[in-house]
């Protein structure tokens, strides 16, 4: 076979009709999926933003009517205790399973047999999906059959564990089962951050005398920096979509009790027939996790560029 | 552990061995708590109902029993009908497999028109796509709502399958770019000027080496799909429901004495698939977890 199309990228050769498909074919199979990205990811971006625009209810009208729907929605108490519930879950959510996902990464880090099964136990949650593993929780945290029940059963008559009934304090079982489900994939990423460190330097400080705590709070921990920004960012932008775990767990309840933004979104696009403010309320959501991703992806993408694996 | 007398880290080696007992006994601690919620669910779905209302939720149970799992497959009520959840087990299943297939061919060959046959704004275009990972989904419900079913599919497992290989690609595409990047590129090279074209050089020299990003895209797309919920629960109704939605219906609309051990049951066949694809590839999807979690 001829040679002509040995270079792909060079310059423009002998253009034989094969030659040229041949050198548009990979943009040809490239093609369809930049298409689908463009339709579906950024023009629903741009068709879900104009709805929010729009006096849209059960139905999608075209008449524009500025911010009204995004005032609407800030007008909703249920809006407002949606907003309290992300930053009450996202931090507590965050901070915990960055801590937990910590220890039990130093944890594993110090020789430790049967590491492989106990890695997979702390990793299992997030294999199966809330809606499984929400009813559990939800029957655990039942005051009548689960934890309270078993406590009672051994004695302990006066334990009063009723937190998912309980309106101020349903949004806490919403944090404890968010944390058990993510704290394995915190740990599997300090355990890799862990096992990249120059073990030199460890040896070195402890010829030193220094003793381990303080190796690990002043040597070990600094240098992971970099994965606590990741998991910092991924785990910020899972608390923003969190949706399976409200629906299994409490349904927003007690009352709307443990809305978060994604359920307020779902109830008031499908179920109250308020396209508009559904859309207006996404359009915030969308914005939120940008505002975290975008820099991070940017920072990352570049990054690796800089370090030659681009 | 290996502690010789003689050594003089005697004095150290006390300690030492104290710490262990904490360590163990913390690691212990979590575990438990870890495989509590799974514990539960096996013990509650093998017992009678009168014994789940006596008895507490982490004893034996006094007297197997496999009906509540022969119910749930059967007869348990999903809304209306209650013909068991096995329709929406095979629902899932059709629309996993297919939208894992189709999901992962597309990505590796965006991988490898990403890595091999760069052009001009290639890492633009990747850029883009990659961003598609991350958007929260409520961004695209409501025109995907209504585009399924200007198209005719809402409400079928084609819809649905459309839906999952639409918003897997960016994935998919992300872990056959990053693992191709490292792929020699003089094997590429060298067969280009043997005069192999686009298709025989992605068949005969990529695909054969691309075993271990296969397995990983393919667990991570199996595990993303089959556990999806949001999509199945705003594209589809009834009978066409997937494994999830149908779940959380069997749990919630219950009357009466709820069958806990039904329910339990229920959501045991639901994590099976992904249960055991996660005890059988699990180092793979810990690699598909951290590669989605971009470093790399």
């Amino acid at each position: 076979m001829a040679t002509t199309y040995a270079e792909p990228l060079g310059p423009h050769a002998a253009p034989h009709v094969s030659t040229r498909l041949q050198r548009l074919l990979p943009k040809l199979v490239l093609a369809p999926s930049v298409a689908i990205t463009l339709v579906f990811v950024y023009g629903f971006i741009l068709w879900t933003t104009y709805l929010s625009f729009t006096k849209s209810r059960g139905y999608a009208v075209h008449e524009l009517v500025g911010w009204l729907q995004y005032e609407r929605v800030w007008a909703q108490p249920r809006w407002s205790v949606a907003l309290h519930n992300l930053a009450i879950f996202g931090i507590l959510y965050i901070v915990i399973c960055l801590f937990l996902g910590l220890l039990l990464a130093i944890l594993l880090d110090q020789r430790i047999r049967q590491e492989g099964t106990l890695r997979a136990i702390f990793l299992y949650p997030m294999a199966i999906s809330f809606i499984v593993t929400g009813t559990a929780w939800k029957w655990m945290l039942n005051p009548g059959l689960g934890l309270e029940k078993l406590a009672h059963d051994w004695g302990y008559t006066n334990f009063h564990f009723d937190w998912i009934v309980n309106e101020d304090m349903a949004i806490y079982t919403l944090v404890i089962a968010g944390v058990w489900q993510a704290t394995g994939f915190v740990m599997a990423m300090f355990l890799a951050g862990l096992r990249g460190i120059d073990q030199d330097i460890i040896k070195a400080a402890s010829i030193d005398g220094a003793r381990m705590l303080r190796i690990y709070w002043r040597i070990i921990i600094p240098q992971l920096r970099p994965v606590f920004l990741s998991a910092l960012v991924i785990l910020a932008h899972l608390a923003i979509k969190s949706y399976d775990l409200v629906v299994a767990l409490t349904g927003g309840g007690p009352g709307y009790a443990t809305d978060l933004p994604s359920t307020f979104m779902y109830a008031h696009t499908f179920t109250r027939n308020q396209l508009g403010m559904g859309a207006a309320s996404a359009v915030m959501m969308l914005l939120t996790v940008a505002a975290i991703m975008v820099p991070f992806l940017y920072s990352e993408v570049r990054h690796s560029r800089a370090t030659g694996r681009d | 552990m290996e502690q010789t007398w003689e050594t003089p880290q005697m004095a150290q080696g006390t300690s030492f061995a104290w710490s262990r007992v904490v360590i163990y006994g913390l690691l212990g601690f979590f575990a438990l708590i870890y495989l509590l919620p799974l514990v539960v669910m096996v013990l509650t779905s093998f017992k009678h109902l009168p014994e789940i209302y006596a008895g507490n939720m982490i004893a034996l149970p006094k007297d197997w029993t496999i009906e509540p799992w022969v119910d749930a497959w059967q007869t348990a009520c999903v809304g209306l009908s209650c013909n068991g959840i096995k329709g929406y087990f095979w629902n899932s299943a059709k629309m996993t497999v297919l939208a894992v297939v189709i999901s992962t061919v597309l990505g590796l060959l965006n991988g490898y028109v990403l890595t091999k046959w760069k052009f001009k704004g290639a890492n633009v275009l990747f850029g883009l796509m990659l961003f598609g990972c991350f958007i929260p989904f409520q961004i695209v419900l409501i025109p995907m709502a209504t585009l399924l079913g200007k198209m005719g599919i809402a409400s079928s497992t084609t819809g649905l399958v459309f839906v999952h290989v639409v918003y897997g690609i960016c994935f998919t595409t992300l872990y056959a770019r990053n693992y191709y990047v490292a792929f020699p590129d003089e094997l590429v090279k060298a067969a280009m000027i043997d005069g192999a074209r686009f298709f025989s050089i992605f068949w005969r020299i990529l695909l054969p080496n691309s075993g271990p990003i296969i397995i990983v895209t393919v667990i991570w797309q199996f595990t993303n799909i089959w556990n999806d919920f949001l999509f199945g629960a705003s594209f589809s109704t009834g009978e066409s429901a997937p494994m999830t939605v149908a779940l959380n219906n069997v749990v919630n609309t219950s009357t009466g004495e709820r069958p806990y051990n039904v329910h339990m049951a229920a959501a045991m066949i639901a994590a099976l698939p992904t249960l055991l694809v996660y005890i059988f590839g699990g180092r793979y999807f810990v690699r598909g977890l951290m590669a989605g979690s971009v470093k790399g």
